[in-house]
């Protein structure tokens, strides 16, 4: 592993092709670092609904049949308004596990929670031995999250699973998007608690700015990105190397503690994901017309379904609405949080003081819940339940707003509400998270009467910040997927929808593996004490000084130490004198490289205090000759040489030699 | 390293230096500091208070700026003239870290800041920084509004001062300035405590501040990694208690409660607000759930709504069960214990009152005392360490008549148990900690001087290392030898470990040689030839010519040849070439033969060689110098 360290290749495995869901892999001085673990969860859009309970219309639904009637999938595929489902437990386009041996990955660096969902997917049943390293936030919230979805799915079992759409001489035959999808074989089902479980307990918590040794070659550190509770960006570096990596970060003032953007100065390469999925929608905007929509439908008497995480945006949009309902008359109206983890996400997000914006932190000071949702609940107008089943059916009052997943609009209590309320126009869903086409995720339910509003809300850095952002930080190289290279396919002459960058961004898509321009040329060492003590220094020129080394090195662990070379055993006494000169020189140090110039006058003065009167000076084209005429010994003087010519008489060639030694510089 | 590259290039000035001169070695200077004619104060032998100086790589570091509990004049502050000798603190000191909220570690730092004058940062944990200030406004309450005092810090210069606080989480690297970096881990104690790792360069000192090795009801266990510092500071409360089991404690103070109560006894629990309070009161919950007792508990007023909230927001501080639970149950709310009234205690029958503050020094603590001492039947339980000078010392030492303001006295009848549940590590702690940090020299600050003798001695014999107690305002200097960073070109490391092998051989080390360049603040080690590049110098070729006279009755290529020979034969492992041209190079040492032009048979031997082969040039002209062999062919 010696060599393997000092290879300067730094490479890229890049496993995701979804831009704000990335996985790719690192490989840094004989180092296996994953850099996030995100699951592509927009292949769900491809299947039925799982509904709570039964519901006549999904059942009705007619099955598929190809056109001239010699493909029939009618028990795997269902028609629904000229589009075609697949009728099974809904599947997730995991990230890429052919293009490296997953068992050799020594770390995965989480960046945030919705950066964490496939981890159970690569950290199970795949030999993978490594440490999982992210925030205490991350971690507890990406619990909940993994808790949900599991629970979403395992609610409502599906016995079937449909493969022979799979077949790709079948799938050739679909309609789009199906025949469109990807690697449908790779496709998995979600995991199950235990596997969520075990793949945790892998997890080793970290705070901003810690920093990680790994093995000895690596430091690690992550930095709070202002994206969500706990969500970082990690600098991966050794003493003469620095990668960044950038992950969902956001400029904008929301509740997580502010971005580290200082610390990502002089990066050799900055790899950047996670960019804002809705780069012409501004987050405020929307969030007014996300309360100007709600009020407006609620005063009509009608209902408001709002798709969302149980994490995240949720607590932002709660804090708008609670500075919102007063003004708006709302005071009133009943506004519902329906998830199995509502509770723990509502109560986790008021424990992280040390992960909050400044505001916030002031408001623990008191002490006070930093997030005003405490008094929602505490005044009953916020309420929060694990399911429509239980008290909740009970306590529903209309008209109301309801917060409850899965945004994607196929599994979970959402799927209850729009088969609900989906039917009247007075009703309206109002879509905020960005993950997920709302035409996609509206497909299987038209018709539909109710009203759609659009208000994605994604805080996530535009293209605007993150040019002024590298401007600021200015890394030598930018690494990103391919889709920020160019303008959006449907906006095209956008070009500021896009990277312009000097040298130009390298693209990765799936798949590819790509080598990381470095220029390395320093390795640390420690020289030991002892060693350090015993250097000679001299100033070769103001400032500067050089000491010539003789060390033995040694390298253990990827750390190189630097000690004094051993004094050579004492000759046996036994041996006679004689015999000992007779032995040829051992070389320990060779002689250092010498530099200067001899100056005449100087030397001779020297000379002469050493007893060595008679010279004789003939000058030369390059310099002079020096004839010692009682020692019979020449000496020529030049510029960049110098040359001592004495027979037989080695006391003075040695007294000669250090003579014009002492106006030499010794490197 | 700051301060060993400068003495390098100090040094360089000379043209030779001693060895002793070449490198200093880093001096760290740890001062318990407080004034000496003072006596008993500050962080050394005493538990009064704390506050300590540390010098490290010219950085100066002040850990907790702490009041001494046991006086109410000023010498409960520390004399910061001490240590600036009438200069600025600002400009002395580079930061101060507060390891946690008790008074004794922070108590004096409005005082520091605002009325000596300290702007810069003031470093701790977010609990601490919330907890801190009401502690100290509470106190800044009983000395200024109840006692009457003046000259002492005000309500603004509270506020003042926490603004120059900047809030550290656990683990999280602070980089000070360029050089200074610190480091803060979990120390149990109380909600917020943080040891403390300091570093510049390659030196460093952990600071303990108080901690505790054991996990109680409501906080963890301290933690830190190896991180084998020069320097390890660890208070030593209960330097030679080897405390039993905490459930054996823990199930002694229950008996003890219960026994009072059943006997129609009252009993007195003086807490901090903030701490052993909630860990006792999580305790006594639980009993009275289990047992299905009656008798009320209650809390004194004041702090403790706040007091609990702090724990529910700071939750992630708790020990795990807490933190693994508190979305079901949280365990800061408390059915059975009641919030205090002063008329309460006069009322008959039993009943359990914890009360502020803990040394019964003043307060509500002592009101309910005076009132209840009197009776054998009622009982005192005090869960924590007492200062010398408060009444909880003095009863604890078994002082049975107390004189009180006013010249009364006070009978003391009921009964007085010591509970040591106050978290401070004992010393298998202290052992346990040294072991996981690894430090090279210790220090004991925070304890009683015989005590500490007693630990100091255990731990030079079972580690191995220097243990230092200081005393009050002594500076004890530890000397460091650290290993010097230095940046190797990689083309030079490279060669070296292409030369050595794929695997090192710890029989045959190889020697590397190099020239380190010393330049403003970095050290890089490059080849001779790159040195000589880089800095832009010329090479001076230093070359020597000998002519050595040989009695050979030879050719003169044959005398050649036998000087082959003979060379091959003595010199093992040395390349040595017969060229075509009529020379034979030993490395690169050029040796031609010539007859004299008067006898045949003398050669006229001619070596050349540079100085990089001196050694081996001047063995080879006076090995010629004897001749060759006569058995050579």
């Amino acid at each position: 592993s010696r060599h393997l360290v000092l290879a300067n290749s730094v490479s890229l495995y890049c496993l995701s092709g979804h831009p704000t869901l990335p996985c790719n892999v690192l490989k840094f001085k004989s180092t296996t670092i994953m850099l996030d673990c995100g699951l592509d969860t927009t292949s769900v859009l491809n299947f039925l609904p799982l509904p709570l309970v039964h519901s006549p219309r999904l059942s009705k639904l007619p099955g598929w049949v190809s056109k001239d009637g010699t493909v029939n999938l009618e028990k795997e595929l269902k028609e629904c308004a000229g589009r075609v489902f697949v009728d099974s437990q809904p599947e997730f386009c995991l990230p890429e596990r052919e293009l490296l041996d997953l068992s050799t990955i020594d770390v995965i660096l989480i960046s945030n929670y919705h950066c964490m969902m496939a981890l159970p997917y690569i950290t199970e049943h795949t030999g993978f031995t490594g440490t999982v390293y992210a925030t205490e936030p991350t971690l507890q919230i990406g619990r909940l999250l993994m808790e949900e979805l599991v629970n979403f799915m395992e609610r409502v079992p599906k016995a079937q699973s449909a493969t022979c759409w799979k077949n790709k001489e079948i799938q050739r035959m679909l309609p789009g998007p199906l025949k469109d999808a990807v690697d449908v074989w790779t496709w998995k089902r979600c995991y199950s608690m235990q596997e969520v479980n075990s793949a945790l307990s892998k997890v080793q918590l970290v705070g901003y700015s810690q920093k990680v040794e790994l093995f000895g070659a690596v430091q690690i550190s992550p930095l709070s990105s202002g994206y969500s509770l706990g969500s970082s960006n990690w600098i991966i570096q050794s003493h003469h190397e620095k990668v960044s990596y950038v992950s969902g970060s956001s400029l904008l003032t929301t509740h997580p503690q502010p971005m580290d953007q200082s610390s990502l100065k002089n990066s050799d390469v900055l790899i950047l994901t996670g960019l804002t999925q809705m780069p012409t929608a501004n987050p405020d905007g929307m969030l007014g017309e996300f309360c100007s929509n709600l009020a407006m439908t609620i005063r009509a008497g009608g209902n408001v379904l709002v798709p969302c995480y149980s994490s995240g945006v949720i607590y932002d949009l709660l804090e708008c609405l609670y500075q919102f309902i007063e003004s708006a008359s709302l005071g009133t109206t009943p506004f519902y949080f329906i998830s199995p983890v509502a509770n723990s996400s509502l109560e986790f997000s008021q424990i992280f003081a040390e992960w909050l914006c400044h505001n916030k932190q002031t408001k623990v000071y008191l002490p006070e819940p930093p997030f005003p949702h405490a008094e929602l609940i505490q005044t009953n107008k916020l309420k929060h339940y694990p399911s429509i089943h239980g008290d909740f059916s009970s306590e529903f009052r209309q008209p109301c707003v309801v917060f409850t997943g899965h945004p994607s609009l196929r599994f979970g209590d959402v799927v209850h509400f729009m088969e609900l309320w989906g039917k009247s126009s007075l009703n309206t869903i109002i879509f905020t998270e960005p993950d997920f086409s709302y035409l996609d995720a509206l497909a299987p339910y038209q018709p539909l009467a109710m009203k759609c509003v659009y208000c994605p809300i994604d805080t996530r850095l535009n293209f605007h910040q993150v040019s002024k952002l590298l401007k600021e930080v200015q890394p030598v190289h930018v690494v990103c997927p391919e889709q920020y290279t160019q303008p959006p396919l449907t906006q095209s002459h956008r070009s500021d929808l896009m990277l312009e960058l000097q040298p130009p961004p390298m693209p990765y898509r799936r798949c590819s593996v790509l080598n990381l321009p470095f220029r390395r040329r320093y390795e640390r060492v420690y020289i030991l004490p002892e060693l350090a003590n015993s250097l000679v220094p001299s100033e070769i020129k103001p400032g500067i000084s050089v000491a010539t080394v003789s060390a033995v090195l040694h390298s253990k662990d990827n750390k190189h130490t630097l000690q004094s070379v051993p004094k050579p055993p004492p000759a046996p006494p036994t041996k006679k004198r004689k015999r000992v000169m007779e032995e040829p020189p051992v070389v320990l140090a060779p002689k250092p490289l010498l530099s200067g110039a001899v100056p005449l006058e100087a030397f001779l003065a020297t000379l002469q205090k050493h007893g060595i009167t008679e010279v004789k000076v003939e000058e030369t084209a390059d310099g002079h000759i020096l004839h010692l005429q009682a020692e019979d010994t020449l000496i020529q003087l030049e510029e960049d040489g110098t040359h001592i010519v004495c027979d037989n008489n080695e006391p003075l060639r040695t007294t000669l030699r250090d003579l014009v030694l002492r106006f030499l510089q010794k490197l | 390293m700051q301060h060993k590259i400068q003495s390098l290039t100090q040094d360089s000035n000379h043209t030779s230096p001693s060895r002793a001169e070449r490198f200093h070695p880093k001096l760290l200077t740890l001062q318990a500091h407080a004034n000496q004619p003072r006596s008993v104060e500050g962080a050394g032998q005493d538990v009064g208070r704390s506050c300590i100086l540390v010098s490290i790589g010219g950085k100066n570091i002040m850990l907790d700026c702490g009041m001494h509990m046991g006086y109410n004049d000023d010498r409960r502050f520390p004399d910061f003239s001490y240590i600036t000798q009438n200069g600025r603190l600002t400009d002395f000191l580079d930061c101060v870290i507060i390891s946690h909220f008790h008074l004794d570690h922070c108590g004096a730092l409005p005082y520091m800041s605002e009325m000596v004058g300290y702007d810069g940062p003031i470093y701790m944990t977010h609990p601490t920084k919330a907890i801190c200030p009401i502690l100290l406004e509470d106190f800044r309450k009983i000395t200024v509004d109840k006692k009457g005092e003046t000259n002492f810090f005000t309500s603004q210069m509270i506020k003042d001062c926490m603004k120059k606080v900047i809030p550290l989480n656990l683990h999280q690297t602070v980089q000070v300035d360029d050089e200074l970096e610190i480091k803060a881990y979990y120390a149990g104690h109380v909600l917020g405590a943080a040891m403390v790792h300091i570093k510049v360069g390659s030196e460093s000192v952990v600071y303990t501040g108080d901690y505790n090795m054991t996990p109680d009801r409501h906080l963890g266990a301290a933690w830190i990694d190896k991180c084998r510092p020069d320097i390890l500071i660890s208070e030593s409360t209960y330097a030679t208690t080897i405390r039993d089991s905490k459930r054996c404690r823990e199930r002694d103070f229950l008996k003890k409660v219960h026994e009072t109560i059943e006997r129609g006894g009252k009993v007195l629990i003086p807490v901090f607000a903030l701490g052993r309070a909630q860990e006792l009161c999580i305790l006594l919950e639980t009993f009275w759930e289990r047992m299905n007792l009656k008798a009320p508990i209650y809390f004194s007023t004041g702090l403790t709504e706040k007091a609990n909230h702090y724990y529910k927001l700071f939750i992630t501080w708790t020990n795990q069960k807490i933190r693994k639970t508190f979305v079901q149950r949280n365990m800061f709310e408390f059915k059975h214990i009641k919030a205090f009234d002063r008329s309460y205690a006069d009322n008959p029958g039993p009943m359990v009152v914890f009360a502020t503050p803990g040394m019964l020094h003043a307060g509500q603590s002592l009101q309910i005392f005076k009132k209840w001492a009197g009776n054998e039947k009622n009982m005192v339980i005090m869960p924590g360490y007492c200062v010398q000078g408060t009444i909880g010392h003095k009863i604890l030492n078994g002082q049975r008549k107390l004189e009180m303001e006013g010249r009364a006295t006070l009978d003391v009848k009921l009964q007085v148990e010591y509970m040591s549940f106050s978290a401070h590590a004992d010393a298998k702690g202290i052992m346990q900690l040294i072991r996981m940090a690894e430090p090279r020299n210790m220090v004991l600050v925070h304890g009683e001087a015989v005590k500490m003798e007693f630990l100091k001695g255990k731990i030079e014999q079972e580690f191995s290392i220097d243990c230092y107690m200081p005393a009050n305002g002594e500076t004890i200097t530890v000397t460091t030898n650290p290993s010097v960073p230095v940046d190797i070109s990689l083309n030079l490391l490279k060669r070296e470990m292409a030369l050595g092998g794929p695997l090192p051989d710890p029989k045959k080390p190889r020697t590397m040689h190099g020239t380190l360049i010393m330049k403003e603040n970095s050290l890089k080690l490059v080849s001779s030839e790159q040195a000589l590049k880089e800095l832009g110098l010329n090479e001076h070729q230093l070359r020597f010519t000998c002519r050595v006279q040989l009695q050979d009755p030879h050719s003169d290529p044959d005398t050649l040849h036998r000087i082959y020979t003979h060379l091959k034969s003595v010199l093992k492992g040395y390349t040595i070439q017969h060229l075509p041209d009529g020379t034979v190079m030993v490395e690169s040492i050029v040796i031609k033969v010539s007859s004299s032009a008067e006898d045949t048979n003398t050669k006229v031997l001619l070596l050349s060689w540079s100085y990089q082969d001196e050694d081996l040039g001047s063995f080879l002209s006076t090995l010629l110098k004897k001749g060759l062999p006569s058995g050579l062919c």
